[in-house]
């Protein structure tokens, strides 16, 4: 089933509700209520990987041991999305509100937010609400204190299990997995982190009911999502709209009559050329997105776009994983000495070869999907890449 | 709770291993190699180097068979078409970023990178070369460590033994992506930051990137020089190691053939660092039971407990970490120095030699000894005491440069004197080995009777545990030590300095006491040296030991106080322990140092 209209949603950022009488709500059910609603309702995560979240409350939850942590990852660092920073400045009690339900429902007294360097200046605002909110909390004899960490500015830090090792005062380098965050995360304890929006919808949840969530989307993909739009548009910004929903739909509301392509998922997603607007679908089931959509219109360069983005994650790259830190290297030089014809365009199969092994060789996330806007570019725009 | 058993299979092979087993484990059970160059036996699980790869059955992507356990019913496979492929991907992008010239680089013919890549990228480099300025990296400044950014694939192995074996973290990764690499604190040279030279990193770095500074040529020209008369000594734990880089079986005592081949190679005089051990022990020992008497007799403040320091790598470690315990450091200089300032003493008037003319080499499984040499204290004799301090791998080198077949040599006897040694000394080159020789004079010289051990065997002091302890009463003594009847002396022994920390700590923060305490910074003693031959492993480790303390139990000799030759030294120039001669040539004095 899919949507054959772009549906505006206002659940994130209504502000009607006050996110405390849901807490309220929650805490007159049973811990394992609440997680069933969340099963329920098939909320995934919103920061990218799109895991199930009622499942991560359960698994964390199912862990022994007395110490367990809420952790709300607001280290937003994609290129192309700036929804969570829209959020934590309209609706922080909202997250916070989430933030306290998920502790409630897996067994956390503590939770955090990791917030991105770069918006540290929303930490006045969101310190002096979160005193107010924490005081609140405590009154409602829940025994659960939320506190704010600041990244220090590297794009991996976003990636769960390198967030853990930075907010533990090490360097920001992804771990192994397993053991997943659920089993150990944050100071080696059972873990469940959320993207901001994650946990605002689960609020939602919570207020509306699961099926309420359900009537919106399509069967893999509940829900609406927020999107950062940006690039050859006339209306750039943050919409919140139901997932499901055809590409072609969205270029005719966003695009300016010239689009030839759409990153879907920003520089670790995927590419979509105007001959496939028709047949691709937003949403897990397609192509999944952390909200950022970047419009090209027929002005710009592939080669540019690539190029930039391969110039992020040659950076980026935390540099510890050999097919990462120097395929990405590779990647970059390779497309400029084709350019140059330094290298014969055939090379450009040895790099997609490259991108193959780094997408299942790679140890994190970012390794992996480099892959994703490499070869989508590449494959559709061959002639911009060679000449 | 016991572990449970957990059943999968590897290559369409069924297998069960206990839950916890890393898939690279498992795969060892049924003799499948899986490549590795980030893992090493001794360190953490890093996961970085990627070339373990293997395909699991029903995964998205590839899994690290060195960080994944094992779980019910997986499928493993790894030699796939993908598994392959990866791993040689991963193997030739290693090399574009690497300063590949093998002909000309030091760990030719033993680097885990070179062999990987034999098998995995043969002659056809695809990608650009990434190498950048490759003269620019190289770190000299260290008298005992060469550093060169140019050979290093980021495997963090250094990084871990730094940190982990020896909690000293003078290496570290900084940067990210296409910067990242292993630096020193604020990127200074090595000799500049807190380095104890204990060459651990060298022991475990996979490439040429961390290798020993070499003194092979300047031993050579000394050789080669007719106006320079070269005596050479050799330490307890080389005899142990040595064969393993010439084709002798690993645990194998090569003395004999190691006496003979330096002999071979033109040095003048072939001397023992065992005897010097064996002086050391008359003079530490001494030392011990004096600080003692004035602890309990004269009840002066005298820093106990007493700390060994024979191992240069340590008392770095002490300068830079603990400065307030460098008196309880003991004042004897290490075997090697003082066999250095005998050498050029006591030595070259014996045998007519003028000591300007003498140059005195030195064979150690360490690293830190190429610096100890270059202290300014070191010069008792008036001269540099020791000249040049190689390896137990350097000589294993300059023994095949010479062309000589080491397997087929027959065996030959160290020089006199200054050559002659007791199994006291020998085990010196194992954990606890210092404190099984000390105790077993100073017990003797305490009571009059041999240490109550079978065959002087001090158990309790033995294996390969990082930290050990023991006590051991002291009954019926003469009586000019009487005032040591009925005391518990009390012992601790640690190896790796990440262990020494531990116990120093446990001192400080009062929950220990002991009386004297013997340390050796690298993992098992000087058998674990870094300047062994590489690779290196607890197993490989334990075989060493294990030929030291074989070596021990062959000899006739057992306790230092027996040697005959320590006792003509005494008699001939030295005076007795402790005495004004000792003071001079023995004993030195430490520094405290930075923490950064
Ligand atoms: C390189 C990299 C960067 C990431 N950055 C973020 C981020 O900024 N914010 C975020 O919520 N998730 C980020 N993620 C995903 C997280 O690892 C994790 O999956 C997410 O926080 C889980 O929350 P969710 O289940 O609510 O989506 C990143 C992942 C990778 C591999
Ligand atoms: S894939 Fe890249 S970011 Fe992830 S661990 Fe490897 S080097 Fe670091
Ligand atoms: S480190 Fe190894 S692979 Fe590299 S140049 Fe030296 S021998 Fe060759
Ligand atoms: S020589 Fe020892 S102390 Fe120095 S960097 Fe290597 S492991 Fe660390
Ligand atoms: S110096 Fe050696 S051990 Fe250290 S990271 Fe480089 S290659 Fe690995
Ligand atoms: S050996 Fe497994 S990743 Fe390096």
């Amino acid at each position: 089933m899919e949507n054959n209209i772009l549906k505006k949603v206002d659940l994130i950022f209504d502000n009607t509700c006050d996110p405390l009488v849901v807490v309220d709500k929650v805490l007159a059910k049973s811990p394992d209520d609440v997680i069933l609603d969340i099963i329920d309702s098939g909320l995934k995560g919103r920061g990218g990987a799109g895991f199930p979240t009622g499942l991560k409350w359960k698994f964390t939850r199912n862990e022994d041991g007395d110490t367990k942590y809420v952790i709300c990852n607001a280290d937003e660092g994609e290129p192309g999305t700036f929804k969570d920073r829209e959020i934590l400045d309209k609706v922080p009690e909202k997250i916070f509100s989430g933030m306290a339900i998920a502790g409630y429902a897996i067994g956390a007294k503590e939770g955090y937010i990791y917030l991105r360097g770069e918006y540290n200046f929303l930490l006045p605002m969101l310190n002096k609400k979160l005193e107010d909110f924490n005081r609140k909390i405590k009154a409602k004899n829940l025994d659960f204190i939320i506190s704010i960490k600041s990244g220090s500015g590297a794009y991996i830090c976003g990636e769960e299990s390198a967030l853990f090792e930075s907010m533990e005062g090490k360097r920001g380098e992804p771990r192994n997995k397993p053991p997943y965050p659920t089993v150990s995360g944050y100071n080696s304890k059972p873990t469940s982190i959320n993207n901001v929006e994650t946990l605002v919808y689960a609020l939602m949840i919570c207020k509306l009911g699961p099926d309420k969530f359900k009537e919106l989307g399509t069967k893999d993909s509940r829900g609406s999502k927020v999107f950062s739009v940006s690039g050859d548009t006339p209306n750039p910004g943050i919409y919140e709209l139901e997932l499901g929903m055809p590409l072609k739909e969205f270029v005719s509301e966003f695009g300016d009559g010239d689009t030839k392509a759409v990153q879907v998922g920003g520089a670790s997603g995927h590419c979509v050329p105007r001959k496939h607007f028709n047949d691709t679908i937003i949403g897990f089931e397609g192509i999944p997105t952390g909200g950022s959509m970047m419009v090209f219109n027929s002005s710009r360069s592939m080669y540019n776009v690539l190029h930039d983005y391969l110039e992020f994650f040659t950076e980026e790259s935390c540099g510890q994983c050999s097919p990462c830190r120097i395929g990405c290297q590779q990647l970059l030089k390779g497309i400029e000495a084709i350019k140059k014809g330094e290298k014969s365009p055939i090379y450009i199969e040895e790099l997609k070869r490259l991108a193959a092994t780094m997408k299942i060789a790679s140890k994190c996330g970012l390794g992996q999907s480099v892959c994703n806007p490499f070869t989508s570019i590449v494959d559709n725009f061959r002639e911009e890449i060679i000449y | 709770m016991g572990k449970y058993l957990v059943n999968l299979k590897i290559n369409n092979i069924p297998v069960s291993v206990e839950e916890g087993t890393t898939i690279l484990d498992a795969a060892k059970n049924l003799n499948f190699k899986i490549p590795t160059l980030c893992y090493h036996s001794d360190l953490s699980i890093a996961g970085n180097c990627r070339v373990c790869v293997v395909e699991v059955k029903g995964q998205r992507v590839l899994s690290a068979a060195c960080a994944t356990p094992v779980s019910e019913g997986m499928d493993v496979f790894t030699n796939s078409e993908k598994v392959r492929a990866s791993r040689k991907n991963v193997v030739e992008l290693l090399l574009s970023e690497h300063n590949a010239d093998c002909t000309k680089c030091y760990k030719n013919g033993n680097c885990e990178l070179q062999e990987m890549t034999s098998e995995y990228s043969v002659g056809n480099h695809i990608y650009l070369d990434l190498v950048k300025d490759k003269d620019k990296i190289l770190d000299i400044s260290s008298p005992s460590i060469v550093k060169d950014d140019s050979k290093c694939i980021r495997c963090q192995r250094c990084v871990r033994t730094c940190e982990e074996l020896q909690a000293v973290s003078a290496l570290a990764v900084v940067n990210k992506g296409d910067h990242q690499k292993i630096s020193t604190f604020l990127n200074k040279p090595m000799h500049e930051v807190v380095c104890t030279n204990c060459g651990q990193c060298v022991n475990r770095c996979p490439t040429g990137a961390l290798v020993e500074k070499n003194y092979i040529d300047e031993v050579w020209n000394a050789i080669y020089d007719p106006d320079k008369f070269v005596v050479v000594q050799t330490a307890p734990a080389v005899r142990a190691a040595l064969g393993e880089g010439l084709g002798v079986e690993l645990g194998q005592r090569v003395t004999g053939k190691m006496v003979a081949a330096l002999k071979k190679l033109g040095f003048n005089k072939v001397l023992d660092t065992d005897f010097t051990a064996d002086l050391t022990i008359m003079e530490e020992g001494t030392e011990l039971l004096t600080r003692l008497k004035k602890a309990l007799v004269d009840k002066e403040s005298v820093a106990l407990p007493m700390f060994t320091s024979c191992s240069p790598g340590w008392i770095k470690f002490v300068e830079h970490i603990f400065p307030e315990y460098l008196a309880n450091l003991s004042t004897c200089k290490s075997p090697q120095q003082m066999f250095g300032a005998l050498a050029k003493t006591y030595y070259a008037d014996k045998i007519n030699i003028k000591p300007e003319k003498m140059v005195s080499v030195s064979v150690m499984p360490c690293t830190a000894k190429k610096y100890e040499c270059d202290r300014p204290e070191m010069r008792s004799s008036g001269y540099k005491d020791v000249d040049y301090v190689i390896t137990t791998r350097e000589l294993a080198r300059m023994i095949k440069q010479a062309g000589i077949e080491f397997n087929k040599l027959e065996s030959e006897r160290y020089d006199s004197i200054l050559g002659e040694s007791t199994g006291a000394a020998v085990i010196f080159g194992a954990t606890g080995g210092v404190m099984e020789a000390a105790l077993r004079t100073a017990y003797e010289i305490v009571t009059g009777r041999e240490v109550p051990f079978t065959n002087l065997d001090i158990k309790p002091v033995r294996g390969m545990e990082g930290i050990k302890e023991a006590a051991i009463k002291i009954k019926d003594t003469v009586p000019a030590w009487s005032f040591l009847e009925g005391v518990e002396l009390k012992i601790a022994i640690a190896s790796g300095l990440a262990n020494a920390k531990k116990l120093v700590e446990a001192i400080r923060d009062g929950k220990a006491t002991y009386h004297f305490v013997e340390i050796m910074a690298c993992p098992g003693g000087c058998i674990g040296g870094g300047g062994q031959p590489i690779p290196t492993s607890a197993e490989i480790r334990k075989k060493r030991i294990e030929a030291i303390y074989e070596e021990d139990t062959n000899m006739t000799l057992r306790k230092s106080h027996d040697n005959p030759e320590v006792q003509e030294v005494y008699k001939e120039f030295l005076g007795s322990p402790l005495g004004h001669k000792s003071h001079d040539l023995l004993h030195t004095h430490y520094k405290p140092r930075k923490r950064y």
